[in-house]
C-alpha cells in the first residue's frame, strides 16, 4: 500500500505552491509529457530538459547514440568512408528488415508480451512472394503475390497469437516454438542449406518486388514529392494545433509546432541531397531517393495512425499499462492480442520481401538468418525506446533503432576485421541492447519510486 | 450517447418513505459450499450516501460485485427504479447507469486523464479516435466535481497523487449518465488532505441527485458523509437505516458481533427520515 505518495517527493517541490495537492511532486513533474506543462516554447525546453534527465526523453537517446556511432565509425572506418552518401543510402537499404522487424516487434512489446518468431515469420513471407512470382511456376503479378505474403503471415501471427490469447500459453514459449518450426520449413522451401530463390528485373511480375528497395525515384521528382508532403502534413499540423489552441484544448506552444515542422522539412531535404549525389560511377550514374523509403515511410505511418488514433492502439496500450483496467472496461483482451500478432506477422512478412528485394532479388539461406533477424529486431525496437515491460513506445522508436543498429552492423563490417567481423557483429549490438535495457528498467524504476504504487 | 449527468437543480432527496433508486431483496449467493450471503436485503436512495459496513469477509465485496453485474446472485430479486432487472454483466449494470470504482482503481498508468475517463467508450469520428471531444467532456465533468488540482488533464495517470487518481476514477465513474456510484474503499490508501478531497467528491456526487455506496472500513469516514448504514456480518444484513440510528459504538458491535448490546437492530422510528 502507498503511504501517500503525493506527499512524500513535496518537500523536495520547489517553493511557492501551497501544501494542497495542487503541490504536484516536482520528480513527477518528469512523467509529464513536457508539452503540456509549458504555456511558452522556454518553459517548454526547460520542462523537456527535466524529462531528459529523468530517461523520459522520447526518441533522444537513439538519435544521440545514432549522432555517436556515426562519428566514431566515420573516425576509425579506413578511409573514413562511414559517411559517405553511398554508405548512407546502402545503411538505409540495409537497416530496411529491421526497421520493418522492429516497427512489428513493437506492436507486441507494447501489450507486455515478445514475438521471438518475427525473423522466421519474414522470410516464411518472403519466400512466399519470391515463390508466387516465378517464372515458370506460378507466375503470380507481384501485388497478388504480395499480398498472399502479407495473408500468409497475418494467418501465422493470428494462430500463435490465438494461442497467447486463448490458450494463455506465454508469448516466449509460442513464438519460440514459431521460430523453431518456420526457420526449419524455410530451409525445406527453398531446397536445402545452400537452396536460393531468385526474382530478375527483366521478367515484368517480378520487376517491381526486384526494385522495390533498389529502385530509385528521379531526383526532381523526389523534390516535388518532399514539398508537397511536407506542406501538406505540416499544414494539417499547424491548423489542428491552432485549432486546438483556439478551442482551450490541450496543445504545444506555436514555436514548437513551427520547430517541428521545419525539423521533419530539413530531415527530408538533408536525406533528398544525401540521395542526390551519384553513387554510381561517373559512367553509370545512380542518383535519387530509393523507393524503401516511401515504402517505410508509408508503412511508420500506418503504424502510428493505428497506434495512436485508432481504438485498437489505445486498448494495445492500456492492455500493456494495465491488463486488469483493460478488461474492467470492456476490452477483449484476447482479440486484441491475437490481431497485434496477426498484424506484427503481416508486418514482418513485408519486411522479409524488402530483405530479398535488398539483396538484389535472391533469397538464400546464406542471407537470411532467422535468429539474427529476431535479435535485431528486438534490440532495434527496444534501443529505440520502446519498453520491454509493456505500454511506452511508438512506432517511430522501431525505425530509429533498426536504423541505428542497421548502421553498427555496416560500420563493424567496413572495419575490415576478418575472422573478428562475424562475432563482432553480435557482441556490439548485443552490447547496446544491454545498455537500452538497463536504461529500461532503471527509468521505470525511477518513475515508479515517484507514483509508489 | 456520452451526454454528461446535469446536475438536476433541487434534486429530491427522498427521505426513507420513497421508493429506493436500487432495491435489494433476499440476495443469496454461494461459491461452491461457501454461502457468501444469506438473504440480504438493501435499498440505495437517490440523493443519499448509503455507507456499507462490515469485517473481513463479511460479504461487502460480494455484494458490490452483485450489483456490478461481476457476480449474478443465485435467490432474490434486484429492482432498478422500481422495476426487477438482472445484472449479467458490467455492460448490463453501464447500461442501467451502476458505476463502480474499485479500489485498485483500474487505471492504466500509461495512459493520460482523458485516455482513461474513456477507456473502453472511445468516442469516434470518421473512424478515428475524437480526442477533441473527449478532452472537452473529461475537463467539463472535472471540472464540474471541482477537480482542479490536476495539472494538465493530458497527464500520464503514473504522475499523479493517490487522492488524484481516486478523484479521477470516481469522475470516470460519473461521467457516463450514471445514477448510481459503488465506491470500494475509496480512501484506503489516502493521508488526510487526500481523503478529505476525496470525501467532498462523493458529497458533490450526492449533491448532484446520484445514489451513492460507499463501502468503507474507516467509521471516521462513513459517519462523516454516510446518510444512511448498512452492516453486513458473515454474509447477513444485520442493521440498516438511517445514520442517525447509528452511533460508533454501535456499529462496531454490529460489525463484530451481529448484534448491539445484546439486542438485534431495530429502526428507530419505522419509514422516518432524518429531516
Amino acid at each position: 500500500m502507498t503511504a501517500d505518495p503525493g506527499e512524500t517527493p513535496a518537500g523536495t517541490a520547489s517553493a511557492g505552491t501551497a501544501v494542497d495537492l495542487t503541490a504536484a511532486p516536482k520528480a513527477a513533474e518528469a512523467d509529464v509529457p513536457a508539452a503540456l506543462l509549458a504555456q511558452s516554447l522556454g518553459q517548454y525546453l526547460r520542462a523537456w530538459w527535466i524529462g531528459v534527465r529523468s530517461g523520459n526523453s522520447g526518441v533522444l537517446p537513439v538519435v544521440l547514440a545514432m549522432v555517436l556511432v556515426a562519428i566514431t565509425f566515420e573516425i576509425i572506418t579506413p578511409e573514413h568512408a562511414f559517411l559517405r552518401p553511398s554508405n548512407l543510402v546502402y545503411i538505409f537499404g540495409l537497416s530496411t528488415v529491421y526497421m520493418m522487424l522492429a516497427m512489428a516487434e513493437t506492436v507486441i512489446l507494447l501489450l507486455g508480451e515478445i514475438d521471438l518468431s518475427v525473423g522466421a515469420v519474414a522470410l516464411i513471407g518472403g519466400v512466399i512472394a519470391f515463390k508466387l512470382v516465378q517464372q515458370p511456376g506460378p507466375g503470380w503479378p507481384w501485388w497478388a503475390a504480395v499480398l498472399a505474403a502479407l495473408a500468409g503471415c497475418g494467418v501465422i501471427g493470428a494462430l500463435q497469437g490465438t494461442l497467447v490469447a486463448r490458450l494463455k500459453i506465454p508469448s516466449f514459449v509460442v513464438t519460440l516454438g514459431g521460430f523453431l518450426l518456420f526457420s526449419g520449413i524455410l530451409v525445406v522451401v527453398l531446397g536445402g542449406a545452400n537452396g536460393f530463390l531468385t526474382v530478375s528485373a527483366s521478367v515484368p511480375s517480378q520487376r517491381v518486388i526486384y526494385y522495390m528497395v533498389q529502385g530509385v525515384i528521379v531526383p526532381i521528382a523526389g523534390w516535388v514529392a518532399l514539398a508537397a508532403v511536407v506542406g501538406a502534413a505540416g499544414a494539417a499540423l499547424w491548423l489542428r494545433a491552432a485549432a486546438r489552441r483556439r478551442q482551450g484544448l490541450v496543445a504545444p506552444p506555436a514555436g514548437l509546432t513551427a520547430i517541428r515542422i521545419a525539423l521533419v522539412a530539413l530531415i527530408g531535404a538533408a536525406v533528398l541531397a544525401i540521395c542526390t549525389v551519384n553513387r554510381g560511377t561517373p559512367l553509370v550514374a545512380i542518383r535519387g531517393v530509393p523507393w524503401v523509403i516511401p515504402i517505410v515511410l508509408v508503412v511508420l505511418g500506418a503504424w502510428t495512425l493505428l497506434l495512436q488514433r485508432t481504438r485498437f492502439g489505445r486498448y494495445v496500450y492500456a492492455i500493456g499499462g494495465n491488463p486488469e483496467a483493460a478488461r474492467r472496461a470492456g476490452v477483449s483482451l484476447a482479440g486484441i492480442r491475437t490481431w497485434a500478432f496477426a498484424l506484427c506477422s503481416a508486418t514482418a512478412g513485408l519486411g522479409g520481401i524488402l530483405l530479398g528485394s535488398f539483396f538484389f532479388g535472391e533469397y538464400s539461406t546464406n542471407t537470411a538468418d532467422p535468429g539474427q533477424l529476431v535479435l535485431y529486431a528486438v534490440a532495434a525496437a527496444v534501443i529505440g525506446g520502446v519498453s520491454l515491460f509493456g505500454g511506452r513506445g511508438k512506432a517511430l522508436h522501431g525505425v530509429l533503432g533498426g536504423l541505428l543498429i542497421g548502421g553498427i552492423a555496416y560500420g563493424v563490417s567496413l572495419l575490415n576485421l576478418g575472422p573478428l567481423a562475424t562475432p563482432l557483429e553480435y557482441i556490439v549490438p548485443g552490447g547496446v541492447l544491454l545498455g537500452a535495457v538497463l536504461v529500461d528498467v532503471l527509468s521505470r524504476r525511477g518513475a515508479g519510486s515517484v507514483t509508489g504504487v | 450517447m456520452t451526454e454528461m449527468n446535469e446536475a438536476p437543480q433541487g434534486a429530491s432527496r427522498p427521505g426513507d418513505g420513497a421508493e429506493p433508486l436500487l432495491k435489494l431483496r433476499g440476495i443469496d449467493k454461494h461459491f461452491g459450499p461457501v454461502q457468501a450471503l444469506y438473504g440480504v436485503n438493501l435499498d440505495l436512495p437517490a440523493g443519499q450516501v448509503t455507507g456499507l459496513c462490515g469485517d473481513n469477509g463479511a460479504g461487502k465485496s460480494v455484494l458490490t460485485r452483485c450489483i456490478a453485474g461481476v457476480h449474478q446472485p443465485d435467490h432474490g430479486e434486484i429492482y432498478f427504479d422500481g422495476r426487477p432487472v438482472h445484472i449479467r454483466s458490467t455492460r448490463d449494470a453501464a447500461a442501467l447507469g451502476i458505476e463502480t470504482v474499485y479500489q485498485d482503481l483500474a487505471l492504466a498508468d500509461n495512459l493520460d486523464i482523458v485516455q482513461n475517463m474513456f477507456l473502453g467508450r472511445e468516442p469516434l469520428r470518421r473512424g478515428l479516435l475524437d480526442e477533441d471531444s473527449m478532452e472537452r467532456q473529461a475537463a467539463e465533468t472535472l471540472s464540474t466535481l471541482h477537480v482542479t488540482t490536476v495539472r494538465s488533464i493530458r497527464q500520464p495517470v503514473a504522475s499523479l497523487s493517490g487522492g488524484q487518481r481516486q478523484a479521477v476514477a470516481v469522475a470516470k465513474a460519473v461521467m457516463w449518465n450514471s445514477k448510481l456510484v459503488l465506491l470500494d474503499e475509496p480512501t484506503a490508501a489516502l493521508g488526510v488532505v487526500q481523503t478529505r478531497t476525496v470525501l467532498d467528491l462523493v458529497i458533490r456526487l450526492r449533491d448532484r441527485g446520484l445514489a451513492v455506496m460507499v463501502i468503507s472500513h474507516n467509521l471516521n469516514d462513513v459517519f462523516e458523509v454516510a446518510d444512511r448504514i448498512a452492516v453486513l456480518y458473515l454474509g447477513r444484513m444485520v442493521a440498516e437505516g438511517p445514520a442517525a440510528d447509528f452511533d460508533r459504538q454501535s456499529v462496531v458491535e454490529y460489525m463484530t458481533t451481529g448484534s448491539s448490546s445484546g439486542r438485534p437492530f431495530e429502526p428507530a422510528g419505522s419509514a422516518s427520515g432524518e429531516g
